[in-house]
């Protein structure tokens, strides 16, 4: 099977810092990849490397493109960079208000990824913005309401929506709990979990908390000082971590 | 004549205008960068139409000046004596006698004619600009043609008005490559920017920006499918001459209520008046 995204020595200094350092793995469809690590770790910049957001020093992101098959995504032309940006992959922010436009009503905000890729309907894209509402549990009387009169969690949720719309086949997460209390978390993460199982996705899911990954994660990866110094599957690593690192952060968690 | 170089600005200050309208033209909708000078006027009231005015205007031109449609307002007549004393040119208010016409947020109702020039005075030639404030992105936008942000705008409109309530300076887009503030003339007038035989010419004074339209450029307005592009007035005739065709402006006249409405066109309208048009409220 081809791997959905294949990285491959990805690395990026910041100066004489290092961000990450020759990080590889691969992802395959309808595979959820947990990176964790303590803050500073590489993980973002990992992330945003991935995503296009930042530019790797060295190596390879090939990601297996729908018409024209595995490319890698570095060197590929900025304008099919961003447009896969629209179409195949999602960017979920930890913070709502730096995905979502919050001048713009919650149907707007949902819709943009449509008229992006060029959807000029306006009752089909208000009926699917509705639709992507219902799914993440934001009633459909709120379409035209702002996003600053939302909860944290259903920003969270609403960002969540705009970047599905499009069916995007995979999903980059930046601490998508974080800022959120449990109870929204609980429930966030459940949607997440359903979202993923229904339309396939893969994802990418970058996170300081264990819990968010023993749920949502099929495979783990233990980041610390830029580098992977663990991976493996989400319960062999979490249940039996070997590097002394990752025992330390199994550790740490506090049990109620 | 002798206190200034013709129209104002120095010969080189006007070489390098007539450069960012040069390249203007050759990429329609394309908004130019272009060093704009500080003009005896403050900004927003026309720097950039004045120095776009300024570069291209010559000895032999005539020259108009419209605001709001009308020639006897301030701004269209401080402009027009200014051209007067620093170019000496000949001022006209008839269009189609006028070589040269700067403007105010209209476009004329009597169609142009092929060598006449038309100048827009432009406050905020950004169309994304409300709804991304970063120029560096905006920029990346029109050069990568990312316009999906312009429709939700619109949606936003529908979404609010139940129609698309934008009703001036809407965007249009221009031979289907860049999307284009048409400065804020009102949306009757779009379909008057489209193969129009004049040139069009617009200049932004404190955002130093030029862009153009040559002759005969395709100019479409952005809508959806479902809510169509609709060029709007005042549903009522014009009180002096009766024309049902033009841009009406609403004047309110007493304060019991009473209103009428009159072309926003006054050389429009007083051309109707003297070969014997006559609307209801006409003395």
């Amino acid at each position: 099977m081809t791997p959905l995204l294949s990285v491959q020595g990805i690395t990026k200094r910041y100066g004489a810092h290092i961000g990450c350092a020759d990080v590889s793995f691969d992802l395959y469809p309808g595979e959820v990849v947990g990176i964790v690590g303590e803050s500073g770790s590489g993980k973002s910049t990992l992330l945003n490397c991935m995503a296009g957001h930042l530019t790797p020093d060295a190596g390879q992101v090939v990601f297996d493109t729908r018409t024209d098959g595995p490319r890698d995504t570095i060197t590929m032309s900025e304008p099919e960079r961003r447009m896969l940006g629209r179409t195949d992959w999602a960017f979920v922010h930890q913070h709502a208000r730096d995905g979502l436009r919050m001048g713009v009503s919650a149907g707007g905000n949902v819709g943009e990824r449509l008229m992006a890729v060029g959807d000029r309907h306006y009752g089909d894209i208000r009926e699917k913005a509705t639709d992507w509402l219902g799914r993440v549990e934001i009633d459909a009387s709120r379409v035209d309401d702002r996003p600053t009169t939302f909860s944290g969690g259903m920003q969270q949720r609403l960002q969540i929506a705009r970047n599905l719309v499009t069916g995007p086949r995979l999903v980059f997460m930046d601490e998508p709990t974080g800022g959120l209390d449990v109870s929204v978390q609980a429930r966030l993460l459940d949607l997440l979990r359903g979202l993923v199982r229904d339309m396939g996705l893969s994802a990418i899911i970058v996170t300081h908390d264990l819990a968010v990954v023993r749920l949502l994660a099929d495979r783990l990866m233990v980041m610390k000082s830029g580098r992977v110094v663990e991976a493996g599957l989400t319960d062999q690593v979490l249940d039996d971590p070997q590097h002394a690192y990752s025992q330390l952060l199994v550790s740490s968690v506090l049990q109620v | 004549m002798t206190e200034y170089n013709f129209a104002y600005l120095d010969e080189q200050t006007k070489r390098m205008i007539r450069r960012a309208i040069l390249k203007g033209l050759a990429i329609p909708g394309y908004q130019v960068p272009f060093a704009s000078r500080e003009m005896p006027m403050p900004y927003g009231w026309g720097t950039g139409g004045v120095q776009v005015s300024a570069a291209v205007l010559t000895p032999k031109d005539t020259f108009k000046v419209i605001d709001q449609g009308a020639d006897d307002t301030t701004n269209a007549v401080s402009i027009r004596t200014f051209f007067q004393r620093t170019a000496g040119v000949a001022t006209t208010t008839a269009t189609s006698d006028a070589t040269v016409i700067q403007t105010r947020h209209r476009i004329p109702e009597e169609p142009l004619h092929e060598g006449q020039i038309l100048v827009y005075q432009v406050p905020i030639p950004e169309p994304l600009r409300f709804l991304e404030p970063r120029e560096s992105e905006t920029r990346k936008m029109h050069s990568l043609e990312e316009y999906g942000l312009m429709h939700v705008k619109l949606y936003e409109d529908i979404s609010r008005h139940g129609h698309i309530a934008t009703s001036y300076a809407y965007p249009v887009k221009v031979e289907g490559r860049y999307v284009m503030d048409p400065s804020p003339i009102p949306k009757f007038d779009n379909p008057k920017l489209g193969d129009m035989a004049a040139i069009q010419l617009f200049g932004a004074g404190r955002e130093q920006r030029i862009y153009a339209l040559p002759p005969y450029t395709q100019v479409v307005s952005l809508d959806f499918e479902d809510h169509p592009f609709e060029a709007s007035k005042a549903d009522h005739p014009c009180g002096m001459c009766g024309a049902t065709d033009s841009y009406l402006d609403e004047l309110i006249i007493d304060d019991a209520g009473g209103r009428m409405f009159v072309c926003s066109d006054t050389d429009y309208c007083e051309a109707r008046q003297a070969t014997g048009h006559k609307g209801k409220d006409a003395a």
